[in-house]
């Protein structure tokens, strides 16, 4: 605890101080019952999961090797994603945050479109580009490429999806951090790309790594895009969500099994990002 | 899922949800007939539902088009629906076996699966032995569909050893794809490749004798109104429901 | 021969216009002070290269850093240090990293740069606090190391601007002190943005005066304190300068009321006079004093061992008066009462710069 920092008090940090608890009054019961209710909303149908999986099961089915394969391939395809993310993701959401041009709200809001798009219908759309008979598909079709059937389109689908939500949180992030700070950079004598690399990064880091765990839990459960665009074949193309699926048709409680040896995987990757990372790296 | 008559198909899930107000009630007013119904009958059932919607003006007809195995499981489940028809016996037995059957099923249709490919066919295949070749690329059904375990069966008895390049969760989704030419054949029922027209090409399998499917149909122990739904299994086997059924190209019930 | 610094520049903004010319020499600490909205941050923005120049030049040391044809040199590249209000110290990185990061910046290697930090830091006297964090440090410590962080790079100019306004009153007269004498030491231009009197005064060889965009009086702090050329100074030295037009000893003040001095001078003049020497009763006075003014009194507040009344007479006005005064008079916010100034304590003089 500090003592006297010499600095006059901001309103911010009297409130900090004072720890907005009993002394503002006990939280009421107007904000508590719904959260409750809210919490129960999510928390009762995971129970629920829990509750009626068939555990006893799971142990064999983990190394069944259609489930091995799809687990690997959710894996794989879903960590590549990130990493197109970060490598084209980042940039954009630098160019949306720091500069300014026109169209820049319209260019905002077209990285926004395939968040609210169905994920069929994203499917969909990247047939029409990337399919055999796409508008990009088709001439590369004729040199012998076809994305279609391919782990690569896997690749792509979660991509698609994935990228909005990383690009507006890391956007988010870069906007939030003080822009006094690259001009102070500046006169101590950084370009900006050394600004970017070694001011603005930093300070964005928690906002992207935050990007980077919405974007890959999204891209772990893509669903209708994959199906719809790269198929669904063991060991291709076939991902956890692809699997789960197609098990609830025939066999419900593999379905369960399935879904939570996914839910498990998911949380076993959260928890091993540190809490630290999530939120501020700067106090 | 067919880009084709979206309006008809309506997910069953979202049935559940507003069905479940009020759906089936007899009385003055209006009533619902709430149909699940094998995606392979969506043409020929939408046909039937014009017919019965003329006939039984006071009645409003809901049909939801699903995969087989997902309506049987949906059935079992409790959805709020009259009639089940399934396009295949094992799905069915789901069905019976989860006891929601009200009574015994009956086939009102079979159907055989039959080689489609894009209009012109782009990728020449003239025969089913084709699928063999290394550049040609087909997708089948999901084994967990009817329709699939049928392809299963045709392509053994046929020796092709060649696997499809997708199992699709449904016969539309095949159907598609092939008439996209995203892919350069599918297996899809004949129904399916009558009702898609000069959109796709077809080629007859050898052998076809040994994957046909019964279509069955039964009304559900969840009916709220058992005597509306017995009319619609008593329409789809009715001279006029046969006629239409066999048009499309289905077989007659054995 | 030109000087080290020059300066001439125009610069449009929404609202008002900066046009400013300013030369300075090697050594020299110049304050530039002036109510809320003169333009001066806009001034030090417009010399580091943040805000771009509408027209003019700026020459430093024989390089042109704008020569007013629409391609000006880089931030980067001209050879400024910058401290500001609030720091702005790299959150992210220690005080050595921070202080390090301009000489890195400029191709100085690793260790190369933690030494001159530590030798800055030690001159600052904060060596021991290298490793801390920014968040770590007090206000006080935290400004000596944007100090240290801004001279570390040797600029030719250091830009200052409000170094001490987030300071508490303690501690930002301690730092005021170690500055001047660091400044003293500098070899470049220093220019220090303030709303400060004191530090205008301790700090500075010279002050620059902006009101609403324009030079309104340059000098040594001295000269300008006693003959303060704008309301803005006179309020914060604490004099009474009331602007009007003089016709021998007869001034005719901007409210349309009269002053008499002592000084015979034609032309447009300030007129200046302490706070002690108006003399405040309830009726109106009567003898030798010639200056009498009715007001009403805005507010009483205590000053050193006096009480400061501030009154609007037509002119706003400060008097000091003893404790006793205000006491017997009665003295509150709305109370009428004569202001009288003898004729024999008025400055007078003309109102170029």
């Amino acid at each position: 605890m500090r003592a006297s920092t010499g600095r006059r008090t901001s309103p911010h940090q009297a409130t900090a101080d004072s720890a907005a608890g009993p002394a503002v009054g006990r939280a009421p019961l107007r904000l508590l019952l719904p959260a409750l209710l809210g919490l129960g909303l999510l928390a009762f149908p995971l129970l629920s999961l829990l509750a009626r999986t068939p555990w006893t099961t799971m142990p064999a089915r983990l190394v069944e090797p259609k489930v091995l394969d799809a687990l690997w391939l959710s894996l794989l395809t879903s960590t590549i994603a990130m990493g197109l993310c970060l490598v084209l993701g980042l940039p954009l959401a630098w160019v949306l945050a720091r500069l300014s041009f026109p169209g820049r709200s319209f260019l905002r809001g077209l990285v926004t479109v395939p968040l609210v798009l169905p994920p069929v219908v994203a499917g969909v759309a990247l047939l029409t580009a990337f399919g055999r008979n796409g508008v990009l598909g088709g001439p590369l079709r004729e040199v012998g490429i076809s994305i279609p059937f391919t782990t690569t389109a896997v690749v792509i689908a979660h991509t698609f999806v994935a990228l909005p939500f990383f690009v507006i949180s890391v956007e988010g992030a870069l906007r939030a951090t003080n822009q006094d700070y690259d001009v102070v950079a500046a006169t101590l004598g950084a370009d900006r790309w050394t600004i970017f690399r070694r001011v603005t990064l930093p300070l964005a880091f928690p906002g992207i790594v935050a990007g980077m765990v919405l974007g890959w839990a999204r891209s772990l459960g893509e669903f209708g895009a994959t199906i719809t665009f790269a198929g669904n074949f063991p060991g291709t193309t076939q991902t956890m969500p692809l699997y789960v699926y197609e098990a609830l048709q025939s066999d419900p409680d593999a379905a369960l099994v399935l879904s939570v040896i996914l839910l498990l995987v998911s949380i076993l990757v959260l928890a091993l990002l540190r809490e630290r990372w999530l939120y501020s790296a700067v106090r | 899922m067919s880009p084709r008559r979206p309006a008809r198909r309506v997910p069953a899930a979202l049935l559940l949800l507003v069905a479940g107000c009020g759906g089936g009630t007899t009385g003055e007013g209006s009533s619902t007939l709430t149909v699940l119904a094998a995606s392979s009958l969506s043409e020929t059932f939408g046909a039937l539902e014009d017919i019965y919607e003329e006939e039984r003006t006071a009645v409003d007809v809901r049909i939801s088009y699903d995969s087989s195995a997902t309506l049987a499981g949906q059935a079992v489940e409790g959805a709020p629906a009259d009639v089940l028809a399934t396009a295949d016996e094992v799905t069915m037995r789901t069905a019976t076996d989860g006891g929601v059957t009200a009574t015994e099923p009956e086939p009102f249709a079979t159907n055989t699966l039959v080689l489609v490919v894009p209009a012109g066919n782009p990728a020449g295949i003239e025969t089913f032995a084709d699928l063999e070749n290394d550049d040609i690329s087909y997708v089948t059904c999901a084994e967990s569909a009817p329709c699939g375990v049928l392809a299963k069966t045709l392509l053994d008895a046929n020796q092709i050893e060649a696997a499809p390049k997708s199992f699709e969760v449904d016969v539309k989704a095949v159907l598609t794809k092939v008439e996209l030419d995203e892919a350069d054949a599918g297996l899809v029922y004949e129904t399916d490749a009558v009702a898609s027209g000069e959109r796709s090409e077809t080629i007859e399998i050898p052998k076809a004798a040994e994957g046909i499917t019964s279509y069955l149909i039964v009304t559900l122990k969840q009916s709220e109104d058992p005597s509306l739904a017995q009319e619609w299994v008593d329409l789809v086997l009715s001279e006029k429901g046969q006629r239409i059924l066999g048009e499309a190209g289905f077989g007659s019930p054995p | 021969m030109s000087s080290f610094l020059e300066a001439d520049l125009v610069v449009r903004r929404t609202g008002y216009t900066l046009e400013v010319s300013l030369n300075a020499e090697r050594g020299d600490v110049i304050a530039v002070i002036g109510p809320n909205g003169a333009g001066k941050s806009t001034l030090v923005r417009a010399l580091a290269g943040v805000v771009r120049v509408s027209e003019g030049r700026i020459t430093c040391q024989d390089m042109a850093w704008d020569s007013g044809d629409g391609s000006p040199i880089r931030v980067q590249q001209r050879n400024i240090g910058m401290v500001f209000q609030e720091q702005l110290l790299f959150p992210h990185l220690s005080v050595l990293d921070n202080v390090s990061f301009g000489p890195r910046c400029r191709g100085a290697g690793r260790r190369e740069s933690h030494r001159s930090a530590q030798r800055w830091l030690d001159r600052l006297g904060v060596n021991e606090l290298s490793h801390r964090r920014p968040s770590q440090l007090s206000g006080g410590q935290a400004q000596r190391v944007a100090v240290a962080r801004a001279l570390a790079t040797d600029p030719a100019v250091l830009l200052l601007d409000e170094p001490f306004a987030a300071l508490d009153v303690g501690v930002a007269m301690a730092l005021r002190f170690e500055l001047a004498r660091h400044l003293a030491e500098f070899g470049g231009v220093s220019i220090l943005v303030t709303h400060d009197a004191i530090d205008t005064m301790t700090i500075a060889n010279r002050v620059v005066v902006l009101d609403e965009g324009r030079v309104a009086q340059t000098g040594t702090p001295a000269e300008v304190a006693q003959r303060p050329r704008t309301e803005h100074v006179a309020r914060l030295v604490g004099l009474n300068a009331l602007r009007g037009h003089s016709r021998g000893t007869d001034v005719l003040l901007l409210d349309g009321s009269r002053l008499i001095s002592v000084t015979p001078l034609d032309g447009e003049v300030f007129a200046s006079f302490s706070p002690s020497s108006v003399a405040l009763t309830l009726d109106e006075p009567v003898g030798s004093v010639r200056n009498r003014w009715p007001g009403t009194v805005s507010s009483v507040v205590p000053h050193g061992a006096a009480v400061r009344v501030h009154l609007d007479a037509g002119k706003s006005l400060i008097a000091d008066v003893t404790p006793d005064s205000a006491a017997r008079l009665s003295l509150a916010p709305g109370r009428r009462v004569w202001a009288a100034v003898k004729a024999t304590e008025i400055a007078v003089y003309g109102t170029a710069a």
